[in-house]
């Protein structure tokens, strides 16, 4: 699947996309978010509050429930601030 | 129709373009979003909009695809900056035209709602110690959540 960080996520990880394989057991973005926690160093520090982390997959907002799969784009981003105050 | 650019629009050219050609326009609402160039942790110099080309487009999309489902709308217009933008700098621009004004100023009050917790724009803002990435606000939520059944297909 394919990877993009937005925002202090990107900032945090270091990176802005990325091709990653999915490991076996994570099928959802719950696990997803889990196994990103456990790749240490900046992505231990972005995912650290999981409750700050919303997630788009192929595009659209999702929930954590929802599953991933290889050949998807999964977006991890902060809640969105658009428009004006 | 949706737009994302960086360079300014001009209000005028785009309300005119709106309702071009179409008398069953009886009225145009529009909102308009300017940097400040305050916040509430003091002053900026400037902000940086970022965005996520391709979902941000869908996003917008969608949400004037809403519009539409709800608001008997004769056209409808939305257009989002990204980039680097100064205070006084125009942000974004949402219009609803129909035939009654009614449906004008719902349609726009619930697309400049709806568009701040459902496009993905991230707001990095420029002061004199640095960089600070905006939190999104609560308010901003209860503002879209109150619009979650006005007009809304029974479902």
């Amino acid at each position: 699947m394919k990877a993009l960080y937005f925002a202090w996520v990107r900032e945090k990880t270091g990176c802005s996309v990325e091709d990653v394989t999915l490991p076996k057991g994570v099928g959802t973005v719950a696990e997803l978010i889990e196994w990103q926690m456990g790749r240490g160093g900046g992505y231990a520090e972005a995912f650290g509050d999981a409750k700050s982390i919303r997630v788009a997959v192929n595009q659209t907002h999702v929930g954590t429930a929802h599953p991933v799969a290889d050949g998807d784009e999964v977006a991890f981003f902060p809640p969105v601030t658009g428009g004006t105050p | 129709m949706i737009r994302v650019q960086l360079e300014d629009f001009d209000v005028g050219t785009e309300l005119a373009k709106l309702s071009d050609g179409n008398l069953g326009v009886g009225g145009v609402c529009s909102f308009v979003g300017l940097v400040r160039d305050m916040t509430k942790d003091g002053k900026i110099g400037a902000m940086t909009l970022e965005h996520y080309p391709g979902m941000t487009e869908k996003a917008l999309a969608d949400i004037d695809a809403e519009a539409h489902s709800r608001w008997p709308l004769q056209a409808s217009l939305i257009i989002h900056r990204y980039g680097r933008l100064e205070p006084g700098d125009r942000i974004v621009l949402v219009a609803a035209a129909s035939a009654h004004r009614e449906a004008a100023f719902e349609a726009c009050h619930f697309l400049i709602d709806y568009l701040k917790t459902r496009a993905p724009f991230w707001k990095l803002e420029q002061t004199g110690t640095g960089g600070k990435w905006v939190d999104a606000r609560d308010d901003d939520d209860a503002a879209a959540r109150r619009w979650h059944s006005v007009n809304k297909a029974a479902e």
